[in-house]
């Protein structure tokens, strides 16, 4: 394939362009609620109606507004249905001809949409996943292109760094310095690596990249692979997302066929080949160390850094690892210029971030922000506030690593510092809206839950640590425990935190450490009087 | 090999290139507590004893996998190291049933030991008091997991100094177990070689020899350390 | 000068602590003049007496008894010292909380019912025969707890050399092979 192939191919796409698009939601919540069958509906309808030369239903991805769905979008007259079912999809080709259809509608002008800014999710909801043609209509693969052809390695590192992205997986890890870092450690053999083992309860972003976007992925980890001198690349995705995995292998096969993967990409001598490896269900195996130890085929544990994985990763080679979104956003960057990518965001946080909103909130699904929105925009505006009038309590991000945030911070620019400031972090993206009714103490009881049951058991603090934690804090929640105990736990935080050999031991007392700075007097409301020492009067008894 | 020059504890020494910060420190006599470091076998900085201070860097690092580098400030006994010490042996008894009247480990035991070094005169988390059973289906040995640490030595001798493989780790957090072979048991195990290296390298007294009594078991850890150095400094005379 | 009044009580244990405090032998004899054993196994006392100033536990709490005992110590006593293993550690007596709860029921069953020669039957006469917990616990996981001295027993001289710090007004510390388990 050459430029020429490819341009051609895009032509081709857009010119078989019908005059009406409806894009039909074929992501994982919105399939959960039936939209094969709307689709399948749809299609029948325009057949009936003999209108199959001028509407297209597109299998799209994932279009934001997840708790309405199954969602259907009509183009060009700019309509999204809502809450869609099999029985009356019909009714909205019936529209097409004139007149309404017998279905919800909802604002596609609304804040939650309006507010957004896409790079990352841009071709999430328009392109269909399964078609690499639908992600080479909307510029796919130009940005590889014109790397491979205009660029040295060299100078693709700097752009990176000129761009200023951050690492989406949580810590925000300069993208370009750790290319650079891979790029100059010395080794014949160099690996790229995409983390898509997202295990944070209630974060579903990555996966939405994925089952929306695939190709844009592979484009990411292809271009930084050339940058970095890696001929090799391994998508590690959780095994419980089948939807984002069959499409990735559909997308490694589509674009080996067109000579976009594989040996001598665009004719160049750049190789690259990318394989899928399943994870098996353990949330450490997100952690890097653990996650290259799964790729090796071994028992998937940490092992203490350095050596960082950039001089020594995987099977020992010097090793690049980002995050879906990480890679999702490079394409973009290379179209567009680092310049364009580094005028979004703010100061130290460049870009836009994806959140995956949940909790009690009205409008819960995806949205891609720029960096430094506050916090009130996202959750009032965009989500709608809490359902049934109520208010806002506090908004986690970062799930079992993160902290909450309480109400009064809602004016917090979402960038990196200011939520560390805060004693949470950016984390992947999963932010859980909490109301008046979440008993904090349960919130960080819930999370320290999950850290025990999800550490590797490899070091000690983190395995007995977590489990001492779980139970004062459960203790506390039965109405059974004392100040000591409480004083137990946050020594028991500091200790876990500092001498945890990765990183789900050091940030498994996040959630608590946080909800006791800002909600300690619900702590303190659950404690029993200490009874213990009653009566004793300490002193040491001397000779009378 | 370059020769670094640091410091540990305000002391001055030299290491060579390559070498560990535990390794420099123990050439200089400066001890480290250590429990799932095994000379003869690799490291892998879990039981997080040996974390050390560096000047420079926010976070603890294990002595056994970090390696010296020129200037290098390091503190290995201050006050915060000896909280963390203690409440890592604390939480380890609170975790298994440790009952060490009952041991055939007593007195010979690495964990009591550190436990002693470290001032540790009763336990302050609760005791968890899981219920874990006894292999005793093997011939000549026996492993009780209720004493077992997760050190995996056992686990690092079996696979890189026998060969055979028959140990490994199964299941996650508090719930991680030594295994036979495919989690079957030791009696049944076709590759274990009887050789006792995991025997030997065992810190508590969750492995063992059978007919052994309380306080009887002394591990022979020179055995471990002769065959490694036979092996890669051709050193064949102890 | 006034005795320091000394209490020693056995909860749950071997008694093998109060035989390693027999083993002071002539210390007793030489620090009679300090002390004053106010309460202990060895001695007939009823009623665990107001004003102790040191008393050395021996056992886990185990049943109701040892609960309500502990409980009293403690408001009648300025300085407790866990005694022994089974106090410190709750040694083998919890052993029976590998368990889990309900495991009184078992206990019993194995211990009167099936190991049994004669006459099985679970002893059971309220107010007379004290309740098992369901958790034996160490001492300092029910009431506070000022010195531990662990060791099962502790051998005399570790006890010699413990309350000799006590009575000298010290604050104790065992160290070397004073401090050890099992």
């Amino acid at each position: 394939m050459i430029l020429n192939d490819l341009i051609a191919v895009k032509e081709k796409e857009l010119a078989s362009q019908k005059k009406i698009v409806l894009r039909c939601c074929m992501a994982a919540g919105c399939i959960s609620s039936d939209s094969k069958g709307v689709k399948e509906q749809l299609e029948i309808a325009v057949t009936e109606a003999g209108m199959q030369d001028e509407v297209e239903v597109r299998g799209v991805g994932c279009m934001k507004l997840c708790c309405e769905g199954p969602l259907v979008a009509v183009d060009p007259k700019n309509e999204l249905y809502v809450k869609v079912t099999a029985e009356n999809a019909p009714s909205i080709i019936a529209s097409l001809k004139g007149g309404k259809a017998n279905v919800e509608q909802t604002d596609p002008d609304a804040a939650f949409f309006k507010k957004q800014l896409s790079i990352v999710l841009a071709n999430s909801g328009i392109v269909n996943p399964e078609r690499i043609e639908s992600y080479i209509a909307a510029d796919g693969y130009l940005a590889l292109h014109e790397v491979l052809n205009e660029m040295s390695p060299k100078e693709v590192v700097e752009a990176m760094t000129k761009s200023g992205l951050r690492g989406r997986g949580g810590a925000g890890f300069p993208t370009g310095l750790k290319w650079g870092t891979v790029a100059k450690s010395p080794g014949a053999k160099k690996y790229v690596i995409c983390n898509a083992d997202e295990g944070d309860p209630g974060a579903f972003m990555d996966r939405s990249v994925l089952e929306s976007d695939p190709h844009s992925v592979l484009e990411g980890m292809a271009i930084a692979a050339y940058a970095v001198g890696a001929d090799q690349g391994y998508l590690y995705v959780r095994a419980e997302y089948p939807l984002a995995i069959a499409r990735l292998h559909l997308a490694i096969k589509q674009a080996k066929s067109l000579g976009l993967l594989g040996a001598g990409i665009f004719d160049s001598p750049f190789n690259f080949n990318v394989e899928i490896r399943i994870g098996a269900g353990a949330f450490v195996c997100g952690e890097e160390t653990a996650l290259m130890m799964s790729v090796e085929g071994k028992r998937g544990t940490p092992r203490p850094r350095p050596p960082f994985p950039a001089e020594s990763g995987l099977f020992g080679c010097p090793t690049l690892l980002n995050n879906v979104e990480t890679f999702a956003n490079v394409p973009a960057i290379y179209r567009n210029g680092a310049e364009w990518f580094a005028g979004i965001g703010t100061e130290k946080s460049k870009g836009t971030k994806v959140f995956a909103l949940a909790g009690k909130i009205k409008n819960t699904g995806l949205i891609e922000v720029p960096m430094g929105t506050p916090l009130r925009t996202i959750v009032e505006e965009m989500g709608g506030g809490a359902p049934d009038g109520g208010k806002i309590k506090a908004v986690q991000t970062g799930g079992p690593s993160g902290g909450c945030i309480p109400s009064q911070h809602l004016d917090t620019p979402v960038d990196y510092e200011s939520l560390g400031k805060l004693g949470s972090i950016m984390g992947s993206g999963g932010m859980i809206v909490m109301d008046e009714g979440t008993r904090m103490v349960d919130v960080a009881r819930f999370f320290m839950e999950f850290c025990m049951d999800e550490s590797c058991g490899k070091c000690i603090p983190c395995r007995a640590g977590t489990v001492q934690m779980h139970n004062i804090l459960d203790k506390i929640l039965k109405r059974k425990a004392t100040g000591r105990d409480l004083a137990k736990l946050e020594e028991l935080c500091d200790m876990v935190r500092n001498t945890s050999l990765c990183g789900l031991g050091q940030t498994a007392p996040n959630p608590t450490m946080s909800t006791l700075r800002f909600f300690r007097n619900e702590y303190e409301e659950l404690l029993q009087p200490d009874t213990f020492g009653a009566g004793a009067t300490h002193s040491q008894p001397v000779t009378k | 090999m370059a020769a670094k020059t640091l410091t540990i504890d305000g002391k001055q020494i030299t290491a060579e290139e390559g070498e560990t910060i535990l390794q420099a420190a123990t050439e200089a006599g400066i001890k480290i507590p250590t429990l799932c470091h095994l000379e003869g076998v690799y490291d892998i900085g879990a039981c997080r004893l040996c974390l050390v201070e560096v000047t420079g860097t926010p976070k603890l690092l294990p002595a056994c996998t970090l390696k010296v580098a020129e200037g290098m400030e390091v503190s290995t006994d201050t006050e915060r190291l000896r909280k963390y010490r203690r409440m890592t042996l604390e939480l380890l008894f609170a975790e298994r049933n440790h009952v060490c009247a009952v041991c055939v480990a007593n007195g010979h035991c690495e964990l009591q030991t550190l436990a002693y070094s470290q001032g540790m005169e009763h336990v302050r988390y609760e005791y968890t008091f899981p219920k874990w059973n006894v292999d005793n289906t093997h011939r000549l040995f026996g492993m009780d997991h209720n004493r077992c640490i997760l050190c995996t030595r056992c686990v690092r001798v079996c696979w890189h100094i026998e060969g055979a493989g028959t140990k490994n780790v199964s299941g996650r957090g508090g719930k991680s177990k030594i295994i036979t072979d495919l989690n079957q048991e030791w009696g049944d195990s076709e590759s274990c070689t009887e050789c006792g290296k995991c025997v030997m390298s065992c810190p508590t007294g969750a492995l063992f020899q059978k007919g052994s009594t309380v306080g009887e078991s002394e591990r022979d850890r020179n055995k471990l350390e002769f065959i490694v150095n036979a092996r890669e400094k051709k050193q064949w005379n102890a | 000068m006034e005795r320091i009044k000394i209490a020693t009580v056995w909860l749950g244990g071997c008694a093998g602590c109060h035989m390693s405090f027999l083993d002071l032998d002539e210390f007793l004899v030489d620090i009679a003049d300090k002390i004053q054993v106010v309460y202990s196994p060895i001695a007939d006392v009823k009623e665990y007496p107001e004003g102790v100033d040191v008393c050395l536990i021996e056992g886990a709490v185990c049943n109701e008894d040892n609960l309500e005992l502990i409980h009293k110590i403690r408001a009648r006593t300025k300085v407790l010292v866990s005694f022994g293993d089974c106090a410190v550690t709750a040694n083998v007596p919890a052993m029976r909380n590998q368990f889990g709860l309900g495991n009184t029921e078992s206990v019993l069953q194995r211990a009167y019912i099936e190991n049994a020669q004669y006459n099985p039957v679970i002893p059971k006469a309220d107010g007379i025969v004290p309740k098992l917990l369901d958790r034996v616990l160490p001492v300092h996981e029910t009431v506070q707890v000022e010195y531990y001295m662990p060791g099962c027993p502790p051998p005399a001289e570790r006890i010699k050399a413990l309350l000799g710090q006590v009575l000298a007004g010290q604050t104790p510390k065992l160290e070397g092979t004073q401090l050890k388990f099992g």
